[in-house]
């Protein structure tokens, strides 16, 4: 097989790494908070970074009148399908082996990471803005939402924002798609010398 | 020519401030004397280096320190109520307290030993013994709780407890008062002959440390003050320092002070294990309570024992021999080596050493001066491993460090003497201040001591603090031992009497140490998980409230329907699964204590009002920026009331 669709086969397939390694992470700090709280964000959950994180964010978000983490949304049931889909498409593609189609791949990748993003300020919007009017600590005009990227501090908080393992797979499988377009053009030349 | 005089009179002062710096230093050994305060401050965040568990003496309890700082963490509740944590107040930890005699809310707890694996502390578990009504208490060092109590039938005053074997095979157990066993009404004259001083051995099982008394060694009518196990080549063997082998039953402090000689028992326990197999012991009635704490039902259950398995030396040779020791001997302690037995006989100007290879050479070759009861005597000078002399007046106990050095406190003369084994010749010597009984080396009782602290602990302070009317704190000194001087660092006052104390290396221990108890694993008999889950019960006057704590309110908080005369259980889970935050429950006219229930536990306190009201309750630890709002109330109305029972919260 040419090398070309290897690297597009691989490519395509570390997008299923998204199943394995969580995607982003929120930690929030405090000084009577020695270990931070924080939460892993996945394909299609979220979970604890250390054991009870996420019932210790509720607890201390209620006080401000923050609804608990949303951790059932249908994102998470549309996203996994998503990204089958686009492995699944990337693996097939990878095997006709045409150059253009990985650029393709590559493009539409790239225009999903962004929607995704947006989705995610979109949910980050609301889980920060969208309070309890009976809150027991109501600071006029204060929101909550954390970052969408690096550090905030939000009252006694400091909440840090960053991308996981599992996005770093995601941009080097979507670098490797664009790889694979060069080196197919690459070997296309070989061909006709 | 005046301006040249003034300088030369500048240098010359210069040269005698510097060259008498310079014979200070010499004198005063180092320049470092004068930093003890450096060595003792441990920075704001920053952690000390041991753990230090100071016995509390005639509180019951067991402190725990850090050092070198000195700073107290913890009082662990053992043989006494502390209505602050509610242990022998709420119906989970009343059992824990309970003994053939009943319940018991107070004991004297003495002598803190920590488990050892290899001869090395493992920091697994802190026995300790409860002297008055005999006890051995473990303590969990993940929890730092105490989750076993264990009675000792045949005994009577528990003192020459509780120390652990090199693999913590058992913890031994020895009574200071002979008594008839089994007891029974007679003259008190009869003792001579008639008394028996019971050593108990303790097994611990190795996994999840449950004890169980295997067997006991019914010895003499003498006192049992003190013991240590051998270790290293004397592994299998226990020592005891005896006094009154003279059995005097009345004004012991002549009567039992008359012969010069009285005895460190050597009991093979091996041996001893050898008989039991062969079924040599003899099964005797007997009553003594078995007290466990469940981790995860939170709970703790009592079982009374009705028998113990009891070996006779008299009729068993080769069980236990008497190595004759000057004047009332106290501490019994060995070396890291295993080869050498100290012997303070207080009454004595010296203390006498022996030899444990030569104490086996004297078995061998069956060389006896005598017997006792049946047992036989070594004779002295066929033991002897040395004798350090005119060391101090009083000597009591003795602990070693990692360079072949000894340390021996002295009561009467009031002081710490350093003396080199092998060598019994004297180094340093340092006053308390005042009265030292025991002392501390970290992993002192064990084959690999650290060489750094020494912790003495004294029964009188006199000037030492400012004064708090008649009765004044007791104190701990820290030295540093880790030059060829002792030097005093710290002085800090403690709980109760610090009458012993047991020291490991925090690093050990720490990384155990558990934050929160997991609430999916809370097998509490009356548990809520879940505010979902709460609920008020009545069975007859009985009313059980299944009720959560978490951060800032209670489920239920408002609760009505409950009747003068009812008899009400408030079991309070704290939901919180987080480090460090505990709820507490407290509730007017509650005729026990509060509750402090730590994250994901259940406790249970009772409460019988006796008057018609809204009577309120409410979180005592401040648990967070509205804990003062964690609060509820609860109707009580008069005992012939219908008002249904109800229950809510927020409504």
């Amino acid at each position: 097989m040419k090398r070309s669709k290897i690297i597009m086969i691989i490519g395509a397939l570390m997008m299923l790494l998204l199943f394995v390694f969580p995607l982003y992470n929120i930690t929030l700090e405090a000084p009577q908070y020695p270990e931070p709280l924080g939460m892993d964000i996945w394909i299609n959950k979220v979970t604890d970074h250390n054991p009870n994180d996420i019932k210790n964010i509720n607890l201390m978000n209620h006080y401000i009148g923050m609804r608990d983490v949303p951790i059932k949304i249908k994102e998470f049931e549309i996203f996994p399908i998503v990204i089958i889909i686009m492995a699944s498409l990337g693996v097939l593609i990878g095997l006709i082996g045409r150059r253009k189609l990985y650029l393709t791949w590559g493009i539409v990748m790239i225009i999903l990471g962004i929607v995704g993003m947006y989705d995610f300020y979109l949910w980050l919007y609301d889980y920060g803005h969208n309070l309890n009017p009976h809150a027991a600590i109501k600071i006029p005009g204060q929101g909550y939402m954390p970052p969408l990227f690096g550090a905030k501090s939000i009252l006694n908080f400091n909440a840090i924002s960053l991308p996981m393992t599992g996005a770093y797979f995601m941009i080097i499988g979507i670098i490797l798609s664009f790889i694979a377009f060069f080196q197919a053009k690459k070997e296309a030349k070989k061909v006709y010398h | 020519m005046k301006t040249l005089f003034k300088s030369t009179l500048t240098l010359l002062s210069i040269i005698i401030f510097f060259g008498s710096c310079g014979k200070g230093e010499k004198k005063s050994d180092g320049i470092l004397a004068s930093n003890a305060a450096e060595k003792v401050y441990v920075k704001p965040g920053e952690l000390d280096e041991y753990y230090a568990f100071v016995s509390g003496g005639f509180s019951g309890q067991l402190a725990v320190y850090g050092l070198p700082s000195g700073r107290l963490f913890k009082v662990i509740p053992v043989f006494s109520v502390d209505p602050e944590k509610a242990w022998g107040f709420n119906e989970e930890t009343k059992p824990m307290l309970n003994t053939s005699h009943g319940f018991i809310p107070w004991d004297d707890s003495h002598h803190p030993d920590i488990s050892q694996t290899a001869g090395e502390l493992d920091g697994r578990w802190v026995f300790i013994n409860g002297n008055n009504t005999p006890r051995i208490a473990k303590i969990d060092l993940t929890t730092f709780e105490t989750t076993e109590i264990i009675e000792l039938p045949n005994s009577a005053g528990n003192h020459s407890s509780s120390f652990v074997t090199e693999n913590t095979e058992y913890v031994v157990a020895g009574t200071r008062f002979s008594v008839p066993v089994p007891q029974k009404d007679m003259s008190i004259k009869e003792y001579k002959g008639n008394f028996k001083g019971a050593l108990s051995f303790i097994s611990v099982e190795p996994k999840h440390g449950k004890m169980n008394l295997e067997f006991q060694i019914l010895m003499p009518g003498f006192n049992y003050d003190l013991a240590h196990p051998g270790r290293g080549k004397s592994h299998g063997w226990f020592f005891f320092t005896t006094y009154n082998t003279e059995e005097a039953n009345s004004l012991l402090e002549v009567n039992a002070s008359q012969n010069d000689v009285d005895y460190i028992a050597a009991v093979n326990w091996k041996k001893a294990e050898e008989y039991v197999k062969a079924g040599k012991g003899k099964k005797m009635p007997a009553n003594y309570a078995h007290n466990v704490y469940d981790e995860n039902t939170h709970t703790a259950t009592s079982t009374m024992k009705k028998e113990v398995l009891v070996l006779d030396p008299s009729e068993l040779p080769g069980l236990v021999y008497f190595l004759p020791t000057p004047k009332s001997p106290h501490g019994c302690d060995v070396d890291p080596s295993g080869e050498y037995i100290v012997g303070s006989g207080k009454l004595s100007a010296n203390l006498t050493v022996h030899s444990f290879s030569k104490m086996i050479k004297a078995i061998e070759n069956k060389k006896f001066s005598g017997q006792a009861y049946n047992i036989p005597i070594l004779k002295s000078e066929d033991i002897l491993g040395g004798i350090v002399e005119q060391a101090g007046l009083g000597p009591l106990h003795t602990e070693f460090d990692d360079k072949g050095n000894a340390y021996t406190t002295f009561f009467i003369t009031s002081e710490v003497v350093k003396w080199k084994l092998k060598t019994w010749e004297v180094v340093d010597r340092k006053p308390t201040y005042y009265s030292v009984g025991h002392l501390m080396i970290p992993g002192g009782n064990s084959r690999k001591p650290s060489g750094k602290y020494l912790l003495a602990m004294n029964k009188i302070t006199k000037d030492r603090y400012l004064p708090t009317g008649p009765e004044v704190t007791q104190s701990a000194q820290l030295f540093d031992i880790s030059g060829e001087k002792m030097e005093l660092l710290l002085d800090f006052p403690t709980i109760g009497e610090p009458h012993y104390a047991a020291g490991i290396s925090a690093d050990i221990v720490m990384k155990n140490s558990k934050k929160y108890y997991d609430l999916k694993n809370n097998k509490h008999e009356f548990v809520a998980k879940s505010e979902a889950e709460t609920k008020v019960v009545r069975k007859g006057k009985d009313v059980h409230i299944y009720m959560t704590a978490i951060r800032s309110h209670f489920a239920p908080d408002n609760i009505e329907g409950i009747k003068v005369g009812d008899r009400v259980y408030f079991h309070v889970t704290n939901l919180e699964q987080d480090y460090d935050v505990p709820h507490g429950f407290a509730i007017i006219g509650a005729n026990n204590s509060e509750l402090l229930i730590m994250p994901g536990q259940t406790e249970t306190l009772v409460w019988e009002p006796k008057q018609v009201g809204i009577w309120p309750f409410y979180c005592s630890d401040f648990c967070s920026a509205l804990h003062q709002e964690m609060q509820g109330y609860v109707r009580v109305s008069p005992a012939n009331s219908d008002i249904k029972l109800s229950w809510s919260l927020g409504e």
